[in-house]
């Protein structure tokens, strides 16, 4: 609780809080405030914000709800942004404990592997995984995950290095325990913090890729994304710039609160470390 | 040398992972002349090697790749390595002038910002930048579209240079930074961020070390401490950063270039996407994979350079 106090106290925690609320409340309550399918058409066409009251951010191309789109946008962008870096963070720390255990080829091949992946540009990787497996949620999950897992498994593989000279770890080994019960219950939860403190970088990157990609056109086509609604309004930027401003708003806020609630985070934790 | 099999791995699993498309070129060409008959079919996936089995084809693909041949677009009907050599100065030119841009300003205002811990200065950047970090890249590209090319009309809103204008020399090389200024600062400016946050960081954690309690005994000027001392050492880290980062701005120009229409290599990969051209992919992702490492060759030696202390015989892996 004294960490959460001290986050709340912080001026960058108090803004993270505040900026995020309003993503993730629109994310858990977007069907109660718009049941209807936000991608179906609801009005006239090209409605300008602030004018109607009926649609307080006016209306697309289409005549669909741009406040309805970006309520929904928050489900999608905080899901698929939450999600990527849960697996990227499974992945990494998976394959950065058994690198660092292992030692030795094993360790060799899997650092070169992270290399690889390391190299080659998560976008293009993503373009090509999505294009590969046809757009929905679930790829594209996994493909911005590609791309974030190789942090955390090199911090993973740090730590497990210097952790696997303990002298817990030694008496685990000498009371017979099986290695992979070492690996899994000696090691890995004492890896893991400093692994879990890159979650918000990852989360805040993977929201940043996701509307990159289905501004591409590589979203899945039956979810309302930010993204899918900045690059809908570019067809009509000249006329209707609003419609590519709103949702980009939406994206820098929930970015912008992940990092803020980040740096108080890490702070309060800070100091706690320290007086502990 | 490390970087010869990290190579062969993601030539390797490029391959392997657009083997699980569904169709091939083959398919996809005949989308686009509405159907053939099978002997037809037949005889183009025999002329492309399209028949053989997934490992035969690696290995043919990895003996021409050694010959410097990245195949055949049939998309475009021309050799892959063609379109990418031409497609790649515009990204090259675009990730260059951000990268630099980015850099040079990212650590001049780091150093204000550093030079005084704790001041208006360093407050107002560290929050500011921390805001630009946060705008995706394409999103602040149309903003500045909106403003400086559809409100203001001062600069071009897309392309790499006037179509057709006959411009050359001087005057073809104002026009296409005229058209570059927008790009490159939707891309740079987030990296800017990304830099002075970094210098900034690096400056207020050099301020603390003894060498610099020792200089401010010897009575040095401030502005002495803060270049000489303080800043040189902070940069360090930076340089290590751009190397790092490398692969993250060429994907980000995969979009800039999507959002100005700049005829470059991530738009290239875009119609490869869009046309279902496997091989043209495979041979961006490779490409992009050797200019990052290239990007990290130079940065070590730019690394070297600038630290006495990293010499030839231990350089960094």
């Amino acid at each position: 609780m004294k960490t959460v106090s001290r986050l709340i106290r912080s001026p960058e925690g108090l803004a993270g809080l505040i900026l995020l609320a309003l993503p993730i409340a629109a994310a858990i309550f977007a069907n109660v405030l718009f049941p209807a399918d936000p991608l179906s058409i609801a009005g006239p066409a090209l409605v300008p914000p602030f004018s109607d009251p009926a649609f307080p951010l006016g209306t697309d191309r289409l005549g669909r709800d741009v406040l309805a789109g970006l309520v929904h946008g928050a489900r999608a962008s905080l899901a698929v942004g939450l999600a990527a870096a849960l697996v990227a963070l499974a992945i990494g720390s998976l394959v950065g404990t058994v690198a660092g255990l292992a030692g030795g080829l094993a360790d060799e091949v899997l650092m070169r592997v992270v290399e690889a992946f390391q190299i080659v540009p998560g976008l293009l990787l993503a373009l090509a995984f999505v294009s590969v497996l046809g757009a929905s949620l679930p790829v594209v999950v996994l493909a911005i995950a590609l791309g974030a897992w190789t942090g955390p498994a090199r911090l993973a593989r740090a730590e497990v290095l210097s952790i696997r000279e303990r002298d817990y770890v030694a008496s685990a080994r000498v009371i017979g325990m099986h290695p992979a019960e070492i690996a899994f219950r000696e090691v890995l939860p004492n890896a893991l913090p400093p692994v879990l403190a890159l979650s918000s970088v990852i989360v805040a990157g993977a929201v940043l890729i996701e509307a990159a990609l289905s501004f591409l056109g590589l979203g899945d086509p039956n979810t309302v994304t930010w993204g899918a609604m900045i690059a809908e309004g570019r067809n009509v930027l000249r006329s209707a710039p609003y419609l590519s401003i709103i949702p980009g708003i939406g994206l820098v806020i929930t970015v912008l609160g992940v990092y803020f609630f980040a740096e108080g985070l890490n702070n309060a934790l800070a100091v706690r470390g320290i007086r502990s | 040398m490390s970087s010869i099999p990290v190579l062969l791995i993601v030539i390797v699993g490029t391959f392997f992972l657009l083997e699980l498309a569904p169709g091939d070129a083959v398919d996809a060409y005949l989308v686009t002349i509405g159907g053939g008959d099978p002997a037809l079919v037949q005889a183009l996936r025999e002329s492309y090697g399209l028949d053989q089995s997934a490992l035969v084809r690696l290995w043919v693909y990895l003996t021409s790749l050694a010959h410097l041949d990245l195949g055949w677009s049939v998309q475009f009907g021309r050799p892959i390595r063609d379109l990418i050599l031409e497609r790649l100065p515009n990204t090259m030119w675009l990730m260059g002038a951000a990268l630099a841009l980015s850099f040079t300003l990212g650590s001049l205002l780091g150093i204000i910002a550093g030079a005084r811990p704790g001041s208006v200065f360093d407050r107002f950047f560290s929050i500011g930048s921390l805001a630009l970090y946060a705008v995706p890249s394409f999103w602040l590209g149309l903003v500045l579209i909106i403003i400086f090319a559809v409100q203001l009309r001062w600069l071009p809103t897309s392309g790499i240079e006037t179509i057709a204008s006959g411009k050359t020399g001087l005057a073809r090389a104002i026009d296409i930074t005229r058209h570059l200024v927008l790009p490159v600062s939707a891309l740079g400016l987030i990296y800017l961020a990304l830099f002075l946050r970094m210098m900034r960081a690096g400056m207020a954690e050099t301020w603390r070390q003894d060498f610099v309690l020792a200089a401010r005994a010897k009575g040095l000027a401030r502005r002495r401490i803060v270049l000489r001392h303080v800043a040189r050492n902070a940069l360090l880290p930076l340089v290590t950063m751009l190397g790092l980062q490398a692969a993250a701005m060429l994907g980000g120009s995969v979009v800039i270039e999507s959002v100005f229409a700049i005829p470059g290599f991530g738009r290239l990969a875009q119609e490869a996407v869009a046309g279902r051209d496997a091989p043209l992919l495979i041979g961006i992702i490779i490409v992009s994979a050797v200019l990052v490492l290239i990007i990290n060759l130079l940065v070590d030696i730019a690394y070297a350079l600038l630290d006495p202390r990293v010499g030839a015989s231990e350089g960094r892996a």
